[in-house]
């Protein structure tokens, strides 16, 4: 079935982009219309497609849109979703729309912030949709650009380092991939950058060492996306310098670029040579857990707390995604490592939705309230803000993994299939839960009991326009948290369709 | 001798329009030059159709076999007159604010200088070659020189020669050593007869004959001329030489060398040679200061990359993993990024008064226009997708990789990342640091728009649609050889 409707979604917002540079940059308010009338027809363009998908097979890529693009090197504009990408491109959707709410009073240069976040929602979307490795490149890579001037143009003091470490960290990584692609595009035949075709040809299944050369590219590229430990020092410093809406979107889905990679491309692609670093992805992400939970504990600064808590939770998504890969040939453990990576595709989306809420509640209270972040600079804000406490202690409690809350789904299945596959590494990783949970409870505690600093006796709550920006992910975090069934029975589906392509 | 002539219908337009413009010149009025430089992008233009054809005809020979009519040689006279037109306008704009005696001058011996490019890259005899080269190079010192005015330029003038009289001596002496292996001046003919020659000593032919053409495009060891001439010369002659007299050397090397010698060493050699270059290029380039500096340093770079097409010769078949098409869309590309950047580097130059980085600062709010394109341009020296060199760099690794050279890919692309740090810093200054107090918007004459807005499209169209240049591309590569 031939439907443009993907396609729609892909480009909606370019589209979007282009109409705002004929806008005067004076026209403040209707530069703000323009981005918010375009991000909201993308969010139900994304939500239109998923009514069109049937769940029912989202194991099979649906909306398949296929045109040739260069064909005399066998280079197609393939765009399809399954149950791995379409709950991803309606997250990036919904965050954007909400980025936008944010930045409503963003007024240093509003055209040119409000044009970029649409190009970098073009990228992102770009990315979970193409079926094509040169389209995938190129999504990838014109994400980064977006995303190098929002944090350089309208972050923070250190803006100018943390924009091209950020830039040049990811390019390093893009290119390693670039290799990578190009050594299997030329062991294919016939030739294709088709990732669906190129999974089914498996080009370098009968040569081990290429194969393991070819996975490091992709692994440097997306372990640096994700970040894994030890790549994940670029990560901090963009958190801490960008502006609200930069971190919420990175944290929110630049970082499920990488670990979307692993499962849609590596996994299926590569499985030997993956089989045989599984022990190694393992180490390391069990390292990033516990190393990001205990880091994040020992920080002051709430947007480098919640930074290293991200390399915490993208950990415990590697170890599922290193176990799914483990198990390969060990026959009984296939239901194992569908779980882990149902799991590892959950804790993507719950830690895209908690984390952004995280990044957004910091922002409401160091942009326009207290202009710090300071853990112990605050202290009995729980009877001043009633509103906005309530909302931040919930959403904390989710990051910590609280049952009925999204994250809590997300980690026990994670642990749940792993630890049938790798009981000592899971062991291991509980105990950054342990201290996630220690550090969370820890800076609930300062920032909301205690006495009132008096220096905040004036702080006014969320107003409407914050509350838009985040109660709607304070309703999916508790909503996926209770139902979190008809969600994970169409990942499902997808994981054990990708799990069967291992195979 | 008619059907000669026929052949080399551009060859002969150029000549005209180069003498007819010389009478033009000497007739306008001193205030009124820019007339000159008008007529000589017009009867450019009308020369790119008779170009165009030769594009789709068949590959044939002129003059006894020593001139080359066929699609390869036609894709570098459409490179060249490209370049010459977007140089032109460059030139005028330049000139603006720089009124000199010699504006008309300037112009003519542009139009001459593509009539050079254009013999290089068709010549199929040795001797021919030559004169091609010594044509080329004796308007390039002129050109190099002609703000007699300025000392900086008078060096560039200067010292180019010198180097350029020592280069070409070396390169000279290379041909003869290939004169006495096989015993004739004809590419073709020696193609046949050095099936046999020693290894070595078809090495050291090579290595000599490199000190010529790595001249051209200053290729490391021979670019110690690049950085000094890219300074003093007027920017215009600049982005010319960086562009249509790389282009040409490209040519002269690819053909040269894809034909007459016989795979050997020599690869290896230019290998080490193409990392050195991009390495060399890249890493000096991080700390400079002055625009023209940098694109000096990012040129030697990017011949480095380039030559990895003509290392990559040896996989030899059709796209995609071919050398010579990959480089052919690495030249293309690099025409319009390269002059787009200088473009702006003119613009700027008239309405600051300055070369220096660092007055960049807040251009993105002074000059929009110039400070977005500026952007493209660099982020396509980097090599990002949506833009023309990623397009040309994913070819040329891709030849690499297919050939067997994969280290020299990685090399590429390692030098890729250092290289960002330099270009994304022209972008910092232009968008992160704020403008000076005071400074008001810059104006854009309408000139530098129409250039800019060429460049950039340029660039995009190349890096987003390909395709119909793979296949001008694939149908200039894969003829080269009969």
């Amino acid at each position: 079935m031939v439907s443009g409707v993907l396609s729609v979604t892909l480009w909606l917002p370019a589209a979007g982009a282009f109409l705002l540079l004929f806008v005067p940059r004076n026209r403040v308010p209707a530069i703000r219309i323009v981005a918010l009338i375009t991000v909201l027809l993308d969010l139900a363009a994304s939500v239109w497609a998923g009514v069109l998908f049937d769940r029912g097979h989202a194991e099979v890529l649906q909306l398949v849109e296929r045109v040739p693009w260069i064909p005399s090197l066998g280079i197609t504009y393939h765009l399809g979703v399954d149950g791995l990408s379409l709950p991803l491109v309606i997250l990036t959707t919904f965050l954007t729309v909400l980025c936008v709410i944010y930045s409503w009073r963003v007024d240093f240069r509003p055209k040119e912030y409000m044009i970029l976040f649409l190009l970098l929602e073009t990228g992102m979307v770009g990315v979970f949709l193409a079926l094509d490795f040169f389209l995938f490149y190129f999504f990838w890579e014109v994400s980064l650009v977006p995303m190098y001037f929002i944090i350089g143009v309208w972050g923070g003091p250190r803006r100018a380092y943390a924009a091209i470490k950020f830039f040049l960290y990811t390019l390093a990584g893009s290119l390693a991939m670039l290799l990578s692609i190009l050594i299997l595009y030329f062991h294919s035949n016939p030739r294709t950058f088709d990732i669906i075709g190129l999974i089914q040809q498996k080009p370098l299944a009968h040569d081990l060492p290429l194969a393991v050369l070819a996975f490091w590219g992709f692994f440097l590229s997306f372990a640096i996306k994700v970040p894994m430990f030890p790549f994940h020092t670029w990560l901090p410093d963009a958190h801490v310098e960008a502006p609200t809406a930069g971190s919420v979107i990175l944290a929110g889905i630049l970082l499920k670029l990488g670990t979307y990679g692993f499962v849609r491309i590596l996994l299926p692609l590569l499985p030997n040579a993956f089989h045989r670093m599984a022990d190694l992805v393992a180490v390391l992400a069990v390292v990033g857990a516990v190393y990001g939970a205990m880091v994040a504990m020992a920080q002051t600064d709430l947007k480098k707390l919640i930074a290293y808590s991200s390399v915490n939770h993208m950990g415990y998504v590697m170890l599922g995604i290193a176990a799914a890969a483990a198990v390969d040939g060990r026959s009984g453990l296939s239901g194992a490592a569908a779980t882990t990576l149902d799991g590892a595709t959950m804790q993507m989306l719950a830690h895209g939705v908690i984390t952004g809420a995280l990044f957004l509640l910091v922002g409401v209270i160091y942009d326009y309230r207290a202009h710090t972040r300071g853990v112990k600079d605050f202290g009995g804000l729980g009877a001043r803000l009633p509103l906005y406490a309530g909302i931040t202690i919930v959403t904390m409690l989710g990051s910590l993994g609280l049952p009925f809350l999204m994250g809590f789904v997300a980690e026990f299945l994670i642990f749940l299939g792993a630890f049938q596959i790798y009981p000592v590494f899971t062991v291991l990783a509980l105990v950054g839960v342990v201290i996630t949970v220690a550090y969370f409870l820890w800076t609930i505690q300062q920032i909301f009991l205690g006495p009132l600093n008096p220096r905040w006796a004036a702080l006014p709550d969320l107003d409407a326009r914050e509350r838009w920006a985040v109660v709607p992910l304070v309703a999916v975090m508790i909503l996926a948290g209770v139902f979190p069934g008809p969600l994970i029975g169409v990942i499902n589906l997808a994981m054990v369709n990708i799990l069967s392509l291992v195979r | 001798m008619n059907a000669d002539l026929q052949m080399v219908t551009p060859e002969l337009m150029l000549g005209i329009l180069g003498f007819g413009l010389m009478v033009i010149d000497m007739l306008a009025d001193p205030a009124e030059k820019r007339l000159v430089g008008w007529l000589g992008i017009a009867g450019l233009l009308i020369t790119l159709v008779p170009s165009a054809v030769l594009l789709l005809s068949a590959p044939r020979f002129a003059f006894t076999n020593t001139y080359a009519v066929d699609p390869f040689a036609a894709f570098f006279k459409i490179i060249a007159i490209l370049s010459a037109v977007l140089v032109l306008m460059a030139a005028m704009e330049f000139f603006r604010s720089r009124p000199t005696a010699h504006e008309g001058d300037v112009y003519v011996l542009i139009v001459f200088m593509v009539l050079g490019l254009v013999l290089m890259a068709a010549a199929a005899d040795l001797i021919l070659l030559f004169l091609a080269i010594e044509w080329v190079s004796l308007i390039s010192y002129v050109l190099a020189g002609s703000l007699k005015a300025d000392p900086k330029s008078n060096e560039a003038g200067v010292k180019y020669f010198f180097y350029g009289a020592a280069a070409s001596a070396v390169m000279l002496y290379g041909f003869t050593y290939l004169y006495g292996a096989g015993g004739t001046t004809n590419v073709y003919a020696l193609a046949r007869r050095l099936g046999d020659i020693e290894p070595g000593f078809l090495v050291v032919a090579v290595v000599l004959i490199l000190a010529g053409l790595g001249f051209k495009i200053s290729l490391v060891p021979f670019h110690q001329w690049t950085p000094d001439v890219y300074e003093g010369a007027p920017t215009p002659i600049t982005a010319f030489l960086s562009v249509g007299s790389k282009a040409a050397g490209f040519a002269a090397l690819l053909r040269l060398f894809s034909i007459a010698l016989p795979p050997g060493a020599w690869v290896t050699v230019l290998a080490v040679l193409a990392a050195c270059s991009m390495s060399v290029g890249n890493l000096i380039a991080l700390s400079q200061q002055n625009i023209k500096r940098m694109l000096a340093y990012s040129s030697i770079a990017h011949a480095g990359y380039m030559l990895i097409g003509v290392v990559a010769l040896s996989a030899g078949a059709p796209l995609p993993g071919s050398g010579i098409g990959a480089l052919l869309y690495y030249l293309l590309a690099y025409t319009f990024t390269n002059t787009g950047a200088f473009a702006v580097a003119i613009a700027i130059e008239h309405v600051l008064g300055s070369d220096a980085i660092p007055d960049y600062a807040g251009l993105s709010q002074r000059a929009p226009g110039a400070a977005a394109a500026m952007a493209v341009f660099m982020l396509s020296l980097t090599g990002i997708p949506f833009t023309a060199l990623f397009f040309g760099k994913l070819l040329l690794f891709g030849a690499a990789i297919q050939s067997g050279f994969l280290w020299l890919a990685v090399f590429g692309i390692v030098n890729s990342v250092v290289s960002l740090y330099y270009y994304v810093g022209v972008i910092r200054v232009m968008y992160q640091v704020a403008p000076p107090e005071g400074a008001g918007t810059l104006p854009e004459s309408p000139l530098v728009r129409v250039l800019l807005l060429v460049t950039v499209a340029g660039t995009i169209v190349l890096g987003v649609f390909p395709q119909p240049f793979l296949t001008l591309v694939q149908t200039a590569s894969a003829m080269l050889k009969i």
